[in-house]
């Protein structure tokens, strides 16, 4: 049969050359000798690259919508408050980058030098890559199969120029395919700290979240715990408190209590998370308008076991002709 | 080079044959002659398949969370309340099947015919098919890459004996990825009614949405229009806030912009979570929220715009 199998399970598979769709190609004997599954030559170089970071960290969950680019921002912003940690935050979600929006960066453009490409600064000690900055606008849509999103994490990997870094945050797509096999494997010898995994309270976002951690098991990455978001409102109205996706098999404190993993903490809805904003060179706007309790911060500095927490707030200054954007600001904890 | 390349494009890509890594591929010259092109027979027997189905709607969104899957089990519920009306629920999120939970069908078991599987049905005229009844255990991970999880849902369109069905509704996973393409490419011939894509307000959503809004003309998909989820939430205590405020306008100037309708917005209500959690249709369980008028007058706006899409078949003159 001299044509190319539809059905080509993948040279890397363990079917590889000896799938029932196999017959006939000319592959067929390559892939049988194992030669498909030989280790890629980038995962030695990922290695060399990766000696001057101390620290990764996966951003993991088996469901979308839950906060983990919140959270990877977040997490981020927290370890770089001290300006002699270095934070890297790398967005490995090819279809739907968050991370340039919720950073304040887009619209940001990344550079090619000798040493690879540059990440984009919000801060000297904070550096981040997402393919949103590789896209001309923030609209196009990446219609990428898996093979081709997978190069594009090796590239990040390997061709990024990130310096000296303590902590490299990887914030992914949610599911258990491609881009989190690929992290894994390209990271495969360079030794991955572990994975924060998030969810929401509801029986449904847990169900995806162990298969999650079953992935993390299969693929021998270690656990750091588990981030439970949404986790109650609190009205910033009347404070009354209401628990708009309901734990109805115990919220993440009985998962992890039956799977004995660890529950970092959880961080209750508050609208203010939900907006972002930068500053814009030459404003800055009193954030009067700001102060109060926010329900969230706490919990938010014990995930990150290091005070003091930021604030990320939502005042928002708009005239009838512009808006002004302001920056994170640093409050002490209250 | 005698190897199998690291980067292989993929057999089907434009790639195939003349990208670099091709070099010293032994199936460099068929690649690039354009064998690998060829169309998928399956093409063909998925059409003959899809005769027996009127409309297809695909439901989508670039953003995860947003309610897809919520929303593809009350559609389907709202639909199959006409027990006239024969509804098939198909659920393409490989990784992360919600469907089997939400329609309270999980440990069902699928099962093998002559005539193909079958789907789980939830009621005579209700048919279901996940890879969740697949697995021994709902925590199983499915971890497979972009080509196996092609071959499932080209299983799923295939091979499941959905019988005669008025409404086929495809939930499908976040994203522009593998699924989407697979799914619109399997049924390129069996003709999609449109997509109907969630959103919630917020502009991180939006962003992600309006991609999906850019694969769907890239495809040349119908869309349908778009549903704004947790649009909104009324405190029991005090009033109406937003929890993911729009901070942009939310769907409703997206929708403007893009001149696309807005279906409708659904505000929050946790009992729809619970509904979800606990496999009940919310429908039923709520049926004075506001989230359920919201809902039924989504999907009587969505059987109006089917309504005016003539099926292929038989009667139809000059199609």
């Amino acid at each position: 049969m001299e044509e190319v199998p539809h059905d080509c399970p993948g040279v890397g598979s363990a079917q590889a050359g000896r799938g029932a769709s196999c017959q006939g190609c000319p592959n067929q004997g390559l892939c049988a000798s194992g030669a498909g599954a030989a280790p890629d030559p980038a995962i030695e170089e990922i290695k060399e690259k990766m000696k001057t970071v101390k620290h990764k960290i996966l951003v993991l969950s088996g469901k979308g919508g839950v906060g983990k680019s919140t959270f990877s921002a977040h997490l981020a912003h927290g370890l770089a408050e001290d300006e002699n940690t270095q934070v890297a935050l790398l967005d490995i979600d090819i279809c739907g980058p968050s991370i340039p929006k919720i950073m304040g960066l887009e619209g940001e453009q990344v550079h090619q030098s000798g040493s690879g490409w540059s990440p984009v600064f919000l801060e000297d000690n904070l550096g981040v890559m997402s393919v949103g900055f590789l896209l001309s606008s923030p609209d196009d849509a990446v219609i990428w199969r898996g093979p081709k999103k997978n190069g594009m994490i090796k590239q990040f990997l390997r061709d990024v120029d990130w310096g000296e870094v303590d902590y490299l945050i990887v914030d992914t797509p949610p599911g258990t395919s491609d881009e989190h096999l690929s992290a894994v494997q390209y990271l495969a010898a360079a030794h991955i700290d572990g994975a924060v995994i998030i969810t929401t309270p509801q029986e449904v976002s847990l169900q995806d979240v162990r298969k999650e951690i079953s992935f993390c098991h299969k693929v021998k990455l270690p656990i750091i715990g588990v981030v439970e978001n949404m986790s109650g409102f609190i009205c910033p109205k009347c404070q009354k408190e209401t628990q708009i996706f309901p734990p109805t098999t115990g919220g993440a404190e009985v998962m992890c209590h039956d799977l004995k993993i660890p529950l970092l903490g959880k961080v209750p809805l508050d609208p203010r998370i939900g907006i972002r904003f930068r500053l814009k060179a030459g404003y800055r706007i009193s954030l009067e308008a700001s102060r109060g309790r926010c329900p969230a911060c706490p919990v938010y500095r014990e995930s990150r076991r290091s005070p003091p927490c930021t604030r990320l707030l939502s005042v928002r200054v708009a005239t009838k002709d512009s808006l002004f954007w302001l920056k994170p600001r640093i409050h002490q904890p209250l």
